[in-house]
């Protein structure tokens, strides 16, 4: 059996197979054989993707296959892990984001939590707080920003009397919007959502998923969920995840109809996980 | 009488049942609890009231004008309490004055920059601080700060500002200055202590949400961390306030027990619990006595007032904040 240092080499050179990837000479972000570790624990091996831009493209897979630290070497956020250890190629337009000034990388590729996490601060602080560590200083500019991320993230007409009130005070689905317009006002070229509706109702769920499919022409979105449905109406493309390996990755339509590949089929099929 | 009106069946019944819950417990413990925190606040309340009626003979003489008085007099039979309450009020916001900006930098280094096996080795030194008895803080105190305040630190600030009305006068080394010192040193520890832990508390999430945008580690620490443990950290300085304001020994031994209210950190000065500790032995007359029990409740008093303050400033901030 051949090792994956035997392999890698011809992965490199030779185009890849999926058809999502073929078109990697526009891509967004272009993984190549990326390998991650946690001590001395391998969750990633060999990933190779390409992430088009002004697409959603959604991770599955059940718990713990890996989808989450793949999303999170994206932005480096696993840095701030300690004992982690990240190889391979990373390329945000063609620019290698791992040797990039890491709040550069972060201000570019930003990123939604699984649980919903404003500051204890004012709404409109909330939303300002990117732009004002960002150097921005004058108002005007900040509240045009602030009122269009808002809007952005589906939120302005229910906030827009109240936006000195306390981000606390608003319900589950209204805070994930919050952080998602948080995040939408240092205008990231990629957004990167980690299983943000996984705490929140279905009518929430729902309108997370309208307000991204609005914002999908400002920004890349890569998204990690829990739920096939989800992925299913929203990705352009799906990635299949399985013990810190990406088994298959093509166009949604394809993962969910024809998938390639047993373990892809018996997943989305519900036979496991 | 109640049992009688039961037949003997029902009454062993009801006997039976009490046993069964008594057995489970839950009637036992509140019993138990209850007297535990009803004996606490009675203590609490007993310590007043015996301050109270033993200081009568002060109360019925000298009224509200003993917490005004300067003049300490003893031979005279005229007690005033202001020289002692200036003092503990000096040496105490003196000390947080300096060990909270060192122990707020101090508690952020440990939970925030330093890696966890030197955080908490150093934690673990900086409480052993805490742990040392106030009579050594004293000593050191009087052999090694005082002298130091005298040849070095003292000619350095009247140096430079010599025209300030704090840094005025003659120095002898036994001053507000010198126990203000001691005093700092011996409250770093609480500070640190509690803000560190609380820092620590603040949840990932926050600090993700920060980082995530693009700031750098300081700029989260800063603005994120630090307003999330702000409640905390408060709590924290007050803790190391009531603390300063009822330290006794290390404040007697440094302070230079002379009642007398100046304007100059460099002049010696008296405080409340240094003053009950010296002269309470040898105190004679009922009037003396009772000024120095007086004193006493004005001291519990000022723990009580700060602490209160101290309550509704974090519950008006946390309000506000979140």
């Amino acid at each position: 059996m051949a090792t994956p240092q035997a392999i890698r080499p011809t992965q490199i050179n030779v185009p890849i197979e999926t058809e999502s990837v073929k078109a990697s000479p526009m891509a967004k972000l272009k993984i190549r054989n990326l390998n991650f570790y946690y001590g001395s624990f391998q969750a990633l091996h060999d990933i190779d993707m390409a992430i088009q831009p002004n697409k959603i493209t959604a991770f599955i897979g059940p718990s713990g296959c890996g989808k989450s630290t793949f999303l999170r070497t994206m932005n480096r956020m696993n840095e701030t892990v300690r004992n982690t250890k990240v190889e391979g190629e990373l390329l945000l337009d063609d620019e290698n984001l791992l040797t990039m000034d890491v709040t550069n990388v972060r201000r570019r590729v930003g990123m939604v939590f699984q649980k919903s996490n404003p500051f204890p601060k004012s709404i409109f602080d909330n939303v300002a707080y990117g732009l004002h560590v960002n150097g921005i200083r004058k108002k005007s500019v900040i509240e045009d920003a602030v009122q269009r991320s808002l809007e952005h993230a589906a939120l302005w007409t229910e906030v827009k009397d109240t936006l000195n009130r306390p981000a606390s005070a608003l319900s589950g689905g209204q805070q994930q919007r919050l952080c998602i317009a948080r995040a939408l006002a240092v205008e990231p070229e990629v957004l990167l959502l980690d299983e943000p509706c996984s705490a929140l109702d279905p009518i929430a769920t729902l309108k997370i998923e309208e307000l991204l499919f609005q914002i999908k022409n400002l920004t890349t979105i890569v998204i990690v969920t829990h739920n096939m449905q989800q992925a299913a109406r929203l990705a352009d493309s799906t990635g299949f995840f399985l013990l810190g390996k990406l088994i298959e990755f093509n166009d949604t339509r394809k993962i969910f109809q024809n998938p390639g590949k047993k373990e892809t089929e018996d997943y989305v099929t519900g036979r496991f996980g | 009488m109640a049992t009688s009106t039961l037949s003997q069946q029902d009454s062993r019944l009801a006997v039976h049942s009490l046993f069964k819950r008594a057995r489970g417990g839950d009637e036992i413990a509140y019993l138990l609890t209850l007297a535990s925190a009803v004996g606490i606040l009675v203590i609490v309340g007993l310590i007043v009231v015996e301050l109270w009626i033993n200081s009568q003979p002060t109360v019925h003489r000298f009224g509200f004008s003993f917490l005004t008085g300067t003049r300490w007099d003893p031979n005279g039979d005229h007690f005033g309490a202001l020289p002692f309450i200036y003092g503990t009020c000096v040496t105490s916001l003196l000390a947080l004055l300096i060990a909270v900006p060192f122990g707020v930098a101090a508690s952020i280094f440990l939970a925030e920059m330093a890696p966890p096996g030197i955080s908490n080795v150093l934690t673990f030194l900086i409480e052993l601080l805490a742990a040392v008895p106030s009579v050594i803080y004293g000593l050191i105190g009087i052999f090694v700060l005082v002298p130091f305040n005298r040849d070095y630190l003292v000619p350095v600030l009247t140096h430079l500002f010599g025209y300030l009305p704090i840094f005025k006068g003659d120095f002898y080394g036994v001053s507000f200055l010198s126990a203000g010192l001691v005093l700092s040193v011996m409250v770093v520890p609480f500070i640190v202590s509690v803000s560190r832990e609380v820092l620590l508390a603040v949840p990932r999430e926050q600090r993700e949400a920060s980082l995530a945008l693009g700031t750098t580690k300081w700029e989260t620490t800063w603005q994120i961390v630090i307003p999330n443990a702000s409640t905390g950290i408060i709590g924290s300085i007050f803790l190391a306030l009531a603390r300063a304001l009822g330290e006794t020994m290390a404040v007697t031994m440094v302070i230079g027990n002379t009642p007398k209210i100046t304007a100059s950190l460099l002049s010696p000065g008296y405080s409340i619990a240094a003053v009950i500790a010296n002269e309470f032995a040898e105190a004679s007359g009922s009037l003396y006595v009772s000024s120095l029990i007086f004193l006493g409740l004005v001291l519990f008093g000022l723990t009580i007032v700060i602490n209160a303050l101290a309550r509704i400033f974090v519950i008006t901030t946390q309000r506000r904040g979140s």
